[in-house]
């Protein structure tokens, strides 16, 4: 929620521009599934610099720890053993947290205005002080990424260190990767290193390696290098085709402007029933003929 | 004992009482409705103290609208039953808007316009109650799936726009009909007004007089 000097391109619950008069350049965090070893350096550095610290859990039996993302763990390592062919065991570990996606269905969910913005560098953040609490947002994304904290009431997801990145640092799970699994860089300089990796790993036997850019989202700001990119789900549930749904699509777009003139049109058309055909009374004179008849 | 211009009871004082909660109540969930449906209507979380207010309260609420309508109409329900006359009243829908009263059947206690704005406001606020609880945070929303959240908040939308575009019917028709909006203040209305919309009705208070 800082870095008011990056220039802001969609802002949530508003209908109008937002200043666009800057271009910087667009930016992504590459992550090569193939390269990590699940040290978890990265979520320490997010809980340091952020100034994280949940709630101390209990062990869920595996090594998920924190076990899912809260309101103040905004990455976490999710571990899976599959078997992508008989015979074949695989380990497999991919960072989960937000993904930035240039089509962010948190922002369109999102009913309260300025609560989530997005950076011409690609990045999406939550302004909290402007966040109600709703939930929308949760709904929204298509890849289960913000949690409502029980604390406040406010919705927290990953800033890819919107201040650092700002400031011309890269974020801080990056700087702690002790692999290069982690990368930061232009978008344009991270696919052209993924696809350096991903002849690399075609080469070691990984036919179907491949780069994670969704495009149901316009592409994200956080990309997976995925030694099985024909099956993103294998990593612990990664979306094959993430998208916001016809439903989504619908509340968030036709609906909004269509039942809201049409609401107006209902109330106008009142109007112009009562300047034109006019009130019904109850006649006067009617009133005494009938009495009239009756007495 | 009844002289040509008494005026006859047509809602008690509990009633009132009753149908003035369920509009107040509509009021408030309607406007913190709309101002988290578009921002154009953002500004009318003012009215429940601000944006998390509105999203705190919003739910209870609709809750209170609920149980309060279920209760008023638990009340009127047996008025409001839709007979094979009612059908062809609002077959007559121009002579209604053009207040040709006198070529329409003969309407009861209410006519077949208000008996079926009862049933609309019924079965919506059914489908209010019923999908806001699936995505009332943080109580009840994190027990369903976000399909099925995704399914709620649109079955949620769609069912309010519907309640309120009758509600703006139900509103203007009570302004539109002179004499009506005294049957909901002061609780009665004249006997040239019961005999000129509600015939039916007028027999059978007559019969029993």
């Amino acid at each position: 929620m800082e870095s008011q000097s990056l220039d802001i391109t969609g802002q949530s619950a508003t209908t109008t521009a937002s200043p666009r008069q800057r271009r910087t350049p667009e930016i992504a965090k590459l992550i090569d599934v193939s390269k990590c070893i699940g040290c978890k350096a990265c979520q320490v550095a997010c809980m340091e610099w952020n100034d994280l610290r949940d709630d101390i859990g209990a062990c869920a039996g595996v090594y998920d720890n924190p076990p899912d993302l809260s309101g103040a763990s905004w990455t976490v390592m999710r571990y899976v053993e599959v078997e992508p062919e008989p015979g074949r065991l695989e380990w497999l570990i991919r960072k989960d947290g937000c993904m930035h996606c240039a089509d962010p269905g948190c922002l369109m969910a999102c009913p309260a205005p300025g609560a989530i913005v997005q950076y011409s560098n690609g990045i999406v953040d939550f302004h909290q002080e402007n966040c109600i609490g709703c939930g929308y947002c949760i709904t929204g994304c298509p890849f289960n990424i913000p949690r409502l904290s029980g604390k406040d009431g406010k919705a927290y997801k990953c800033t890819l260190c919107s201040g650092r990145v700002a400031v011309g640092l890269e974020p801080a799970c990056i700087k702690a990767c002790p692999t290069g699994a982690l990368m930061f860089g232009t978008k344009e300089a991270m696919k052209r290193h993924a696809a350096e990796r991903i002849l690399d790993l075609n080469r070691r036997g990984f036919k179907k390696a491949g780069l994670y850019d969704p495009p149901g989202v316009n592409g994200t700001h956080v990309m997976y290098v995925l030694h099985h990119a024909d099956r993103p789900s294998l990593y612990s549930g990664l979306p094959g085709e993430p998208r916001l749904g016809a439903w989504m699509e619908f509340w968030k777009g036709a609906a909004k402007p269509v039942a809201s003139w049409l609401l107006g049109l209902t109330v106008f058309t009142g109007f112009l029933h009562y300047i034109t055909v006019g009130p019904n009374e109850v006649e006067e004179d009617e009133e005494t003929a009938r009495s009239g008849e009756k007495s | 004992m009844s002289t040509p211009t008494d005026r006859i009871v047509r809602h008690s004082a509990s009633e009132r009482v009753n149908h003035w909660l369920v509009a107040i109540l509509f009021f408030l969930a309607a406007s913190g409705g709309l101002a988290l449906f578009h921002p154009y209507f953002f500004p009318l979380t003012a009215l429940l103290g601000g944006g998390t207010w509105t999203r705190i309260l919003h739910p209870f609420i609709g809750v209170l609208l609920f149980l309060a309508f279920a209760v008023l109409a638990a009340r009127l329900a047996g008025d409001n039953r839709l007979t094979a006359s009612d059908l062809q009243w609002l077959r007559q829908a121009g002579d209604v808007i053009n207040k040709r009263e006198d070529k329409l059947p003969e309407a009861g206690r209410y006519n077949a316009g208000q008996k079926s704005l009862f049933w609309v406001m019924s079965g919506t606020l059914f489908l209010l109650l019923v999908s806001g609880i699936i995505f009332w945070q943080p109580w009840f929303a994190p027990y369903f799936s976000v399909e099925a959240i995704r399914v709620a908040v649109v079955v949620h939308g769609v069912a309010a726009f519907i309640l309120m575009a009758g509600l703006v019917v139900h509103v203007y028709a009570a302004f539109w009909i002179k004499g009506s909006i005294q049957g909901m203040t002061r609780g009665t209305v004249s006997r040239a007004w019961v005999r000129k919309f509600h015939p039916a009705w007028h027999r059978q208070i007559t019969r029993g007089e």
